[in-house]
């Protein structure tokens, strides 16, 4: 197996802050690669760092042959990275089925002008994508809501819609940036079982930025935490929930007592609960 | 209420949902078609000039829709774009180029010169695009009386009639047929809007409207984009540009002044924003206002012998109006349109609450 991507000494400077230190990572084609680590741990600039949104100061990525640095952000898709948000990045003031064709925005074959006429060319190129979009529809069971405008669709169903324009564009790559937070129990299950289609069915390379230990450990093959913009630790799920430095990492400084108050009793609570789910 | 079962992706790509809408539209241009007939009865052409004006200015609210609707961008520049599709129309006829060459060279002038203008600024995002082609409309006129040579300056230039194979039109001469020659436009205007809008540009458009940072994960190159939406509104602002001049006959370097860039945004706005309808509806209200002021005040001073004559009131109609609709119907006319069909297609279970837009969930921290 040869690395679709690679991330080679990445460093990212914020003015006086280092977001991302000297992370490198491959992730190996066809597999479901996690992120992990607490707030502010520089995962999601990673994500930008390789759709392009932030140049590193320092360090190299490629994928699949191809030096990301090189291009601009709407240069990334036509390689075949399609990306979700944290916070949902939709069109509002469009219907779910538009949303999911501007998903096949990469494969469109006209310019302005065949547009303009609406050619028979254009004619077949609208039919084609919107196959391929009920597609996705099919399979994401977003039937329902495909006329729908997305400023009147709930929380959950917009998650779902994202994963479905990113699923659109055909990409050898998903980013999926926290696919189940704010998500039900029966939703994150839906979402596990859908990650798991996109990697062995349609064969799809995944990197997923996850909070949720019990979806990352159901669906990834290996774990990379990061604190502070270090990697701790990389290898499979359970190897990295038992390293020393990810346990240090959510709950704080050596002694227990000491360090469960002085890392905050949030993250303390958080790292048990991941780990009662993981189990 | 409708249900439309759609059996084939056809059935969604057509221009018309159903048989019932296509029915209506054929029957308005079936209508459109017929209005001069009876104002050639009745004999007095007046009317028939407000309608073909309120049609003018319906063809640059389509580019601006475009513009403002569509793609999320606001231009103060417009009547500006329009100057440069008159003049280049006159000046092209000038020189002997035939009009059927000569108008939709002028439109493309107008599209290309506000694009070169406008791209160092669609490179950046917010209110920039707005503030240069305010500074447009400011120059235009200095710009007309500066070239004095070519243009007439402040003494005007005369438009010289169009001429369709030999075939002579002038406004005042022969209205009918100038009607038509403005109607064939819009009907190609409409047309090309409404290709667009349902093909990969047209969505696009509203991709870059929505969320830059989500169309640009998508393959969406953002200047690009905002430059054809751009290049699409300045030559339909040009080609209105140039009927205008047929329909005034004579311009000067204050035909096009900022009030008109200004009236232009205002159009779209009471007409509805995002909605085709809404530059046609927009164009009545700016055209007939006019005349319902210029009647109300000649019937004031018949009927009671009351003399109005406020200079400025115009403007301050118009700003009232724009208030209004911003305080009490953002979604302009068509909106409002909208709502009264809703009420009646699901009576008695409207309610207030269904046009109501939902706020949008927190967006990602933006990353430029």
């Amino acid at each position: 197996m040869s690395a679709l991507l690679s991330i080679v000494n990445a460093t990212q400077r914020f003015g006086g802050v280092v977001a991302v230190k000297n992370v490198s990572l491959d992730v190996q084609e066809g597999e479901v690669f996690a992120l992990v680590g607490p707030n502010g741990a520089g995962k999601s600039t990673l994500f930008n760092l390789i759709s392009r949104f932030y140049t590193p100061a320092e360090g190299s990525i490629t994928f699949d042959g191809h030096n990301l640095l090189a291009l601009t952000p709407d240069k990334v898709p036509s390689l075949g990275i399609a990306r979700t948000f944290q916070n949902i990045e939709l069109f509002e003031q469009a219907t779910v089925l538009q949303n999911l064709l501007v998903g096949r925005h990469r494969h469109r074959s006209g310019n302005m002008l065949s547009d303009l006429l609406f050619t028979p060319s254009t004619r077949r190129g609208e039919v084609a994508h919107r196959e391929a979009v009920e597609e996705v529809i099919d399979f994401l069971d977003l039937q329902a809501f495909r006329d729908k405008m997305i400023a009147g669709l709930p929380y959950g169903v917009r998650k779902v819609v994202e994963l479905g324009r990113a699923l659109a564009t055909k990409p050898k790559l998903l980013l999926l940036d926290e696919p189940a937070s704010g998500l039900s129990v029966e939703e994150t299950q839906d979402m596990a079982f859908w990650i798991e289609d996109i990697q062995k069915q349609m064969g799809i390379t995944v990197l997923m930025v996850e909070h949720d230990m019990g979806l990352v450990s159901a669906v990834s093959s290996r774990v990379l935490a990061l604190a502070e913009g270090q990697e701790l630790a990389t290898g499979t799920p359970a190897e990295v929930q038992s390293h020393p430095a990810v346990i240090e990492a959510y709950l704080g400084t050596s002694g227990i007592q000491k360090g469960g108050q002085k890392g905050g009793q949030k993250g303390g609570q958080k790292a048990q609960n991941d780990k009662g789910a993981a189990a | 209420m409708r249900f439309v079962f759609k059996t084939s992706y056809d059935a969604d790509i057509r221009l018309y949902k159903h048989g019932a809408q296509l029915f209506w539209y054929t029957l308005l241009l079936v209508i459109m078609l017929c209005v001069p007939l009876y104002f050639e009865w009745t004999g007095d052409a007046y009317l028939l000039g407000e309608i073909t004006a309120v049609l003018i200015f319906a063809i640059v609210g389509m580019g601006l829709m475009m513009l403002t609707g569509q793609t999320g961008l606001a231009s103060l520049g417009h009547a500006a774009f329009m100057a440069i599709g008159c003049y280049a129309n006159i000046l092209l006829l000038q020189a002997g180029v035939p009009w059927l060459i000569a108008f939709p060279m002028a439109g493309l002038i107008a599209g290309v010169v506000g694009t070169l203008i406008a791209l160092p600024v669609l490179r950046l995002h917010g209110v920039y695009l707005a503030l240069a082609t305010l500074a447009m409309s400011i120059l235009t006129g200095d710009f007309i009386v500066l070239f004095e040579e070519y243009t007439g300056g402040v003494s005007g230039i005369t438009a010289p009639d169009i001429s369709i194979f030999g075939y002579e039109i002038n406004k005042y001469a022969n209205p009918y047929a100038f009607y038509y020659v403005v109607l064939a436009v819009v009907i190609l205007g409409v047309f090309a809007h409404q290709n667009i809008l349902r093909s990969p540009t047209g969505r696009s458009f509203a991709a870059v409207r929505d969320s830059e940072i989500s169309a640009q994960a998508m393959g969406i190159n953002l200047t690009r984009t905002k430059a054809k939406s751009f290049f699409f509104s300045c030559t339909m602002a040009g080609l209105a540009g140039a009927l205008f001049g047929h329909s005034a006959g004579y311009v000067t370097h204050e035909t096009f002044d900022i009030v008109m860039s200004i009236t232009l945004l205002l159009m779209i706005v009471i007409g509805g924003l995002g909605f085709l309808h809404g530059a046609f509806l927009g164009a009545i209200v700016v055209g007939l206002i006019p005349v319902i002021i210029a009647n109300g005040r000649s019937l004031l001073s018949t009927s009671m012998g009351i003399n109005i004559n406020i200079p400025g009131l115009e403007s301050a109609l118009f700003a009232a109006i724009l208030i209004g609709f911003i305080l009490f119907e953002p979604m302009g006319l068509y909106g409002r349109w909208l709502k009264i069909r809703t009420y009646f297609e699901l009576f008695p279970f409207y309610r207030k609450d269904m046009f109501k837009r939902q706020k949008s969930y927190l967006k990602t921290e933006r990353v430029q």
